[in-house]
């Protein structure tokens, strides 16, 4: 394995000999050669196919299910409904970035007694061929009771709307619920400083409604799970996951099995951005597995992706800014209604925590209520919350600067958040990046250059995102090569393996070469959190670190054992030489790394490191984007024809893939804010549910996304790391808005902005 | 509701390959299924991200939109066929020093989509290979660094 490239290190990471560098990724060779054992790759002795049978409506009451014509086809073993599981109780459980009732976890991977969205799950078959399982479904008989659905957030908030569950309340923050039951699922507040006197302070006031669609995470690959029950009353699970002890702690309870009960093996994964927390297949394929005592693998089509998995909210809100005229925000109301799909849960909270994090602005109050709709239940996307969120108060300033004829950087530079200023939900930073990077993009090429051109325009957006640790585990071994194996239970979605060695090796002082990533099921390693939040590179890699540090003091013990005398005499320098006193000559003692090693099975045994972590503290990550456009006006297509993504990475361990996340990220941002977006007639049925309507960036739809890394140390992490996956989704619609506004004068207010949206806008004379 | 069976005599990555296909097997299916060779995806199964993308008969095909019972005769390249032993082809290397996957799940697709440009057109400009790709998804990467991958494969330099 060689180094890919000689780009120098950063002047931050220039103290480090690994950090900072650009190994090649320690699974790479099995990803180009098609060797990579995905979910939908396993094939075991004896396995079954399964298929899952959908609602064709979006709200119904479930009469019947006749299943005998099914059962009765050659080559089928098992048929099950929702009956067919133990009941589940109300009780909550972690279900990775958040939390769910186990009931409605349940009623979403196969519905009761309704059925909630189109696509919704009824029965799933297994069968020996999944030709058959296939044509098993088609003959399963469902009468349905037609309900109307509840489509849009705002109607779902009116009082006497349809009601999806009959026993949800709404819940406030103190803990009380409402008396009348509503879609309205909660509802919650963050306040600062006295509204009225800031909006009285103001020179100028902007309110702005906004409307964003539903957008789906977009994986290449869909979702699977295969599992088998084995005689002795354990079931193995194997799909792909971003949390594999999720998956354990969400199927053992449907199953009424326990945990210890439960082996989950996470495959590598095609993907994910939040969307592969949540079980859909895996506890199907269990109690199939169950029924039939072979194993059963399931995989979705993708039109069963974009139905019945995971999209980001669908969103109304309205942001009301003021500012004095030399650009000082003095206060801003923002209110957040967000669709959760079929059952609560949508990211509604951290889009409130996240709408005005970059400001310090004296004056704030943020509404945000979580909002059932028979549409699929959503799950956490990239960033989850704040690409809305942050959408609607980013246009608002860039509306506010415009109105106030001052440049949009300069005023968001004059407003921004630095040490010590506190959100209105009460978080205090620690040292930021937000000025930094708001520099760093003030100093670019491209923001420096001049746009022309007719129908061209500018524009930037800034964004943020938390950026939290929580617990994750690694346990590594020392060879007797000087080689080390090293466990963890993070599912690699993007290189983590790689971030993570690599600050092991740090750690050790040794190559990230030698150091060997595996990730294992649930059974071989602690508890991991999710892959997800941006949390991978940073709790990982501080476990990482911790377990090094653990090896490096027990090669010291050893060492003193060796050279007969005491540990703490003894010291492992960065410099990976374990250094002792001068031996009774006089003469200095030391080992290499790989000297000791090599001396460990004949003096006392293999040395493992183990490090188990739980850390609460975040790594705040601030981006600053700035995109260049050209609109059509005869079609309303907007080109993206130069972009800038400027991030801060606290350290950026492996450069590439830092990169890397900014670009993906910028990518998925521009989809949503150009394109992509869930078509729903008005009885809920998704006209779009494919990859040629739902229209994901291609190629050819983005230049080169330049990306330039700030490097503002975490001073909350070992290695400074601060989280790099999620905050470049934040900006680039805020950013596209404002080109699009600069390019033609027309300020949109709905992603996505398609060419629809923009003729509408433009020939119809909206805005 | 029996299914027939169909012998099918093709080459694959240049072996001399017979397997029984059901009848309703696309090439994709009986690729992962009957032959074991899983390396390339399912992404959407009706033509759109390219991630079954294979070579057939010197053409770029959606292995997912090819019937298995049609490749009687045709010869058969994957992502499994590039590399000889653990020698990486340059553009599996340009892979992987640009870091041009994230996940992985599409990129046997665009390697064997880039493979067939490069056959094609030895110095293309980065449009021609946006062009060429633009039936290839990615999720992850933004495309940037496939791009950069293809122009260092081509002995393009990269910036």
């Amino acid at each position: 394995m060689v180094t890919a490239q000689s780009q120098p290190q950063s002047k931050e990471t220039e103290q480090y000999n690994v950090i900072g560098t650009r190994p090649i990724r320690h699974d790479g060779v099995d990803k180009v050669t098609g060797a990579a054992q995905y979910g939908a790759d396993i094939n075991l002795p004896g396995m079954l196919a399964g298929r899952v049978l959908r609602s064709p409506h979006a709200h119904a009451r479930i009469v019947s299910i006749d299943t005998s014509k099914a059962e009765a086809l050659e080559g089928v073993l098992a048929v099950i409904t929702n009956a067919d599981f133990p009941r589940a109780s109300d009780e909550v459980i972690d279900t990775g970035e958040g939390t769910a009732q186990l009931n409605w976890v349940l009623d979403n991977v196969i519905a009761s007694d309704k059925v909630l969205y189109k696509g919704h799950a009824v029965a799933a078959v297994a069968a020996t061929d999944h030709h058959i399982a296939e044509d098993a479904v088609e003959l399963i008989e469902v009468e349905y009771e037609l309900l109307t659905p509840v489509l849009d957030v705002r109607d779902a908030m009116v009082d006497g709307s349809p009601l999806l569950h009959d026993g949800l309340h709404t819940g406030e923050m103190d803990g009380s619920k409402s008396d009348n039951a509503s879609n309205t699922a909660s509802h919650l507040q963050f306040t600062k400083g006295d509204l009225d006197s800031g909006f009285a302070d103001a020179d100028v006031v902007i309110e702005r409604e906004f409307e964003t669609s539903m957008a789906h995470q977009g994986y290449i690959e869909p979702h699977n799970g295969t599992a088998y029950y084995r005689a002795d009353g354990t079931l193995d699970v194997w799909t792909s996951t971003q949390g594999a002890f999720v998956v354990r702690d969400s199927v053992a309870p449907l199953l009424q099995l326990s945990p210890s009960q439960v082996k989950v093996t996470p495959m590598e994964i095609g993907g994910g951005f939040g969307g592969k927390i949540p079980v859909y297949l895996e506890p199907l394929a269990g109690l199939l597995s169950q029924k039939t005592g072979r194993p059963v693998k399931l995989t979705m089509n993708r039109e069963e992706v974009l139905l019945a998995t995971g999209p980001t909210s669908g969103t109304y809100m309205r942001v009301r800014m003021g500012a004095k005229r030399d650009g000082t925000i003095t206060a801003a109301d923002v209110h957040l209604a967000f669709e959760a799909g079929a059952y609560p849960g949508s990211p509604v909270g951290a889009g409130a925590m996240c709408a005005l994090a970059p400001y310090d602005i004296p004056n704030q109050r943020i509404d945000g209520y979580d909002v059932v709709v028979n549409k699929p239940k959503t799950a956490a996307y990239r960033a989850p919350g704040a690409p809305q969120s942050e959408f609607a108060t980013e246009s608002v300033l860039n509306e506010l600067a415009e109105e106030l004829g001052l440049d949009p950087l300069e005023m968001r530079l004059q407003n921004a958040c630095e040490e010590g200023a506190q959100r209105a939900d009460g978080f205090t930073y620690g040292i930021i990046g937000n000025v930094e990077c708001l520099q760093a993009a003030q100093e670019s090429p491209h923001w420096q250059s001049e746009l022309q051109g007719p129908n061209r325009g500018r524009g930037i957006a800034q964004g943020f995102w938390f950026n939290i640790g929580f617990e994750s585990s690694a346990y590594a071994q020392v060879n007797g090569d000087g080689s080390v194996p090293l466990v963890l239970g993070s599912t690699d979605i993007g290189g983590t393996r790689a971030s993570i060695a690599m600050q092991l090796a740090e750690t050790l002082g040794i190559s990230a070469e030698d150091v060997h990533p595996h990730v294992v099921d649930t059974n071989s390693v602690g508890y991991t959190q999710v892959t997800g939040g941006s949390r991978t590179t940073f709790a990982g890699g501080w476990a990482a670190y911790e377990c090094a540090m653990d090896i490096r003091r027990q090669m010291e013990e050893r060492a003193a054992q060796i050279w007969e005398c005491d540990a703490s005499d003894v010291s492992y320098g960065d410099d990976a030489i374990i250094r002792g006193p001068a031996d009774e000559d006089g003469n200095d003692q030391q080992f290499t790394f790989k000297a000791l090693a090599a001396q460990l099975v004949t003096s006392g045994g293999h040395i493992v490191g183990r490090a188990d972590v739980n850390k609460t503290s975040s790594g705040p990550a601030f981006a600053t984007h700035i995109v260049d456009v050209e609109v059509d006006p005869d079609t309303g297509k907007v080109d993206v024809l130069r972009y800038t993504a400027v991030q801060d990475a606290g350290t950026a361990i492996h450069p590439a893939y830092v990169e890397g996340q900014m670009q993906g990220g910028v990518a998925q941002g521009v989809g949503m804010a150009l394109n992509e977006e869930y078509y729903y007639d008005d009885s809920g049925d998704l006209k779009n549910a494919s990859l040629l309507d739902y229209r994901m960036p291609t190629a050819l739809d983005l230049p080169m996304i330049d990306s330039i890394i700030v490097e503002v140390p975490n001073p909350g992490h070992p290695y400074g790391v601060r989280g790099v996956g999620e905050v470049p989704i934040i900006p680039p619609a805020p950013a596209v808005r404002a080109a699009i506004a600069n390019a033609i004068g027309v300020h949109m207010n709905e992603l996505p902005m398609s060419p629809r949206a923009i003729l509408d806008a433009t020939v119809l004379g909206g805005d | 509701m029996a299914t027939e069976h169909i012998v099918v005599n093709c080459t694959i990555n240049g072996e001399n390959t017979t397997f029984l296909a059901n009848e309703r097997d696309s090439l994709l299916e009986a690729l992962r299924d009957r032959i074991g060779l899983t390396g390339a995806k399912e992404g959407c199964n009706n033509g759109n991200c390219g991630a079954c993308c294979v070579n057939m008969d010197g053409r770029i095909v959606n292995s997912c939109l090819v019937m298995a019972a049609e490749c009687e005769g045709t010869e058969i390249g994957t992502v499994e066929g590039l590399a000889s032993g653990d020698q990486l082809s340059p553009l599996q290397n340009a892979f992987l020093e640009q870091a041009a996957l994230q996940c992985g799940i599409c990129t046997p697709g665009f390697l064997v989509a880039a493979e067939a440009l490069l056959e094609q057109n030895p110095d293309p400009s980065e449009h021609e290979i946006r062009y060429w790709l633009a039936g290839n998804l990615c999720r992850c990467t933004g495309y940037d660094k496939i791009v950069k991958a293809v122009q260092q494969a081509a002995g393009q330099s990269v910036v």
